[in-house]
């Protein structure tokens, strides 16, 4: 009783880490924060829409009919052009994949930095920070960051921090846009040759591949594996709503690759004719777990069932130190109006909003514990699942 | 110049067979670096890379393989800026007399950890003929130990028999059981111990023919499973399942030389996935499988 409330909470501060207010939208105290925050950075808070299933009630669920930008005044002064595009492009679901979305941002990062002046009295170092923050919220409203986004955006928050002071204007955004230009190349291009290099070896003549969705890292391999004569052929397993697989389907048979096409519901009926399972990734947690779309768990389950050997491919910039076990914690939920269907010119779930007792979840990723994966490629080599904290350590030491 | 390096090869299996064959190539290496008259230090390196193919060629083995990697890498991972060629190899030559000297400890380290696991009154199973597991009981029997040992015969060398004649002369009770009483035996022991050719990078390891079977039926019987490996037998194969070990390393060279179809042949290896095996002793330490990534992660890059 004795000890003022704010000394606790300052020692608590540095022992306790913070749950990002994303997954806890129950929280009636943290969406007051969220909206105060917002209203300071002078962006509109989106609200969100239709029936929670309990279960998943504590994460945002947006209908993708109310942009954000339609409550924005035009032209915006707080928001740059290129990102007010891209939060439309994310919302809409324009650009999609996680590698695509690290890329347009980065891009247009790169935009923002060529129009940014320093304001008289300031330096570039810690003002072009504070800029970025609203672009960031404004983002992740349209749609929550992918953990690929995230350390992107790490990296060049560190890579701005870092321009000494007395660094001209013109130069520091030189820098700024070579760093920018570099990472990509390195952690996206040139890992992908790398990755697609490693995965070769493992495939030999005769194997029967399964695909899940549309990964752009798998589709690389497989087509380069294809150039290189050897000779397989592929299944793709698709799922609703989002019916990925078409794409990766139609790029695959372009380059005059055999293709079968399943749905994910035929998956055991397969899955024996099947030698080896190429899996993407959406991040690689430091436990091993591996989060990716919806469906990739399952899959890996059944293969594991019938003894099939799981590979996943993914980048080292997708590594991320955060630990999961479940797929409740932390996901995303994407419009659920999407899960309606119209056959034969009926739409049964139309007027699914007035049934109280109806609830539908259209979720956008799941984890799969390391035991169902065989093998991680990555651009540092061949590594099992386990070894992903071994990388993020590795990859401290060299920053 | 081959027939020279082969012949010192096959020199020093001769004269100590109870050395490993990595440790007869890295040996070999050594000398080959101590007689080599080459000019540059790429040159150096491409020359060694030739020597260890070549020793590949006469053993097949993947412990090989792995220990003439790992000595390049050892002999390497050193500041090589001084001018003079000369004082270079020197460094080299130091470096490689210090990793021989590592590994010829290696036996006797993985021994010490590893009979503090064998308890008094064991009944242990183990595969074929393994002169690390040897050296383990070898120290277990004369800590006043008192355990009894299986041993499969091993086909097609009946190499188990060779095993259970040396334990013998330890005065170990010892049986050998056909390789069709794995299942049968299996209920009577407490523990398997075997020794391993290499070891994967996934931690699974590369033994000989019947390993993968003794580790099926121990994970059904709830057995403990060990394996007992010296750190230059890892190696940076990581296969999915039996048919992805390169062929190199399933037959004995005279076979891949002569044979044309190896579809009649009958591997002399196979592949133990780490989900099977509980613990691994090795000169590093006792190792849980997913542990193996990390080690090799620090031998390799």
């Amino acid at each position: 009783r004795g000890v003022p409330y704010q000394t606790v909470t300052l020692i608590h501060q540095s022992m306790v880490k913070r749950l990002p207010e994303h997954v806890q939208v129950d929280d009636p105290a943290v969406v007051k924060r969220l909206a105060k925050k917002l209203e300071r950075q002078q962006i509109p808070l989106r609200s969100d829409y239709g029936y929670k299933v309990s279960l998943f009630s504590h994460l945002h669920q947006y209908s993708r009919k109310a942009p954000l930008t339609q409550l924005l005044s035009i032209p915006s002064t707080v928001i740059h052009p290129s990102i007010v595009r891209l939060g439309l492009q994310y919302s809409q679901g324009i650009v999609a994949g996680s590698n695509a979305r690290s890329v347009a941002l980065l891009h247009a990062f790169k935009q923002v930095i060529r129009d940014y002046t320093t304001p008289p009295n300031e330096e570039l170092s810690r003002d072009l920070v504070n800029k970025l923050k609203p672009y960031i919220s404004f983002l992740n409203q349209c749609r929550p960051l992918s953990a690929s986004m995230g350390n992107a955006i790490k990296y060049i928050k560190k890579e701005i921090s870092n321009i000494p002071s007395q660094c001209k204007e013109e130069e520091a955004k030189t820098k700024l846009l070579t760093c920018i230009d570099r990472y990509i190349e390195e952690k996206i291009v040139l890992a992908a040759k790398a990755i697609s290099k490693y995965a070769i070896e493992k495939i030999s003549d005769g194997d029967v591949i399964l695909v899940y969705g549309y990964s752009s890292l798998v589709n690389n391999i497989l087509c380069e594996a294809f150039e290189k004569s050897r000779k397989f052929r592929v299944i793709v397993v698709d799922s609703r709503p989002r019916l990925e697989g078409r794409e990766a389907l139609r790029r695959l048979v372009q380059r005059g690759i055999s293709c079968t096409y399943v749905l994910i519901s035929a998956l055991s009926y397969i899955l024996p004719e099947v030698s080896k399972v190429f899996l993407g990734a959406h991040a690689l947690l430091a436990n091993g777990y591996v989060m990716s779309r919806v469906g990739t768990s399952q899959i890996a389950l059944v293969a594991r069932t019938y003894n099939v050997p799981v590979l996943v491919c993914c980048e080292t910039y997708k590594f991320c130190e955060r630990v999961q076990t479940d797929s409740f914690v932390s996901n995303e939920l994407d419009d659920p109006d999407d899960l309606m269907v119209t056959r034969k010119g009926k739409t049964q779930l139309e007027n699914w909003q007035d049934v109280s007792s109806l609830g539908l979840l259209n979720l956008v990723y799941d984890v799969t514990p390391p035991d169902f994966v065989d093998l991680v490629i990555t651009d540092l080599g061949m590594i099992p699942c386990t070894s992903v904290p071994v990388v993020l350590r590795v990859k401290n030491l060299d920053q | 110049m081959e027939e020279c390096l082969v012949e010192y090869f096959r020199t020093q299996m001769r004269t100590d067979p109870d050395m490993a064959s990595a440790v007869a190539a890295i040996r070999t290496l050594l000398e080959f670096l101590r007689r080599d008259k080459g000019e540059t230090i790429l040159g150096l390196r491409e020359s060694l890379k030739w020597a260890t193919d070549c020793l590949t060629e006469v053993d097949s083995s993947v412990a090989v393989s792995s220990g003439g990697e790992l000595f390049l890498r050892f002999i390497s991972l050193t500041s090589l800026e001084h001018q003079d060629l000369s004082r270079c190899k020197k460094v080299m030559e130091e470096r490689g007399e210090l990793f021989l000297e590592k590994i010829s400890l290696s036996r006797t380290k993985v021994a010490k950890l590893c009979h503090t696991f064998i308890k008094d009154g064991a009944k242990i199973l183990t595969h074929s003929s393994s002169r690390v597991v040897l050296r383990v009981l070898e120290k277990a029997a004369a800590e006043k130990k008192r355990f009894t040992v299986y041993v499969t015969e091993s086909q097609p060398d009946t190499a188990g028999k060779q095993m259970a004649d040396a334990l013998r002369r330890l005065n170990v009770p010892v049986t050998v059981v056909l390789d069709a009483a794995v299942g049968y035996v299996l209920e009577k022991v407490d523990l398997v111990i075997v020794g391993a050719e290499g070891v994967v990078e996934s931690g699974g390891i590369i033994n000989k023919i019947g390993t993968y079977q003794m580790a099926v039926c121990s994970k059904a019987h709830n057995k403990p499973f060990y394996v007992v490996a010296e750190s230059f037998k890892f190696v940076r194969l990581y296969p999915l399942n039996q048919q992805d070990v390169p062929d190199r390393f399933k037959y004995k060279a005279d076979t891949l030389r002569t044979v044309s179809d190896l579809s009649d042949e009958h591997p002399m290896i196979d592949y133990t996935p780490p989900s099977l095996i509980t613990l691994l002793f090795t000169d590093l330490g006792v190792l849980t499988p997913s542990a193996v990534s990390d080690e090799l992660i620090k031998l390799y890059l």
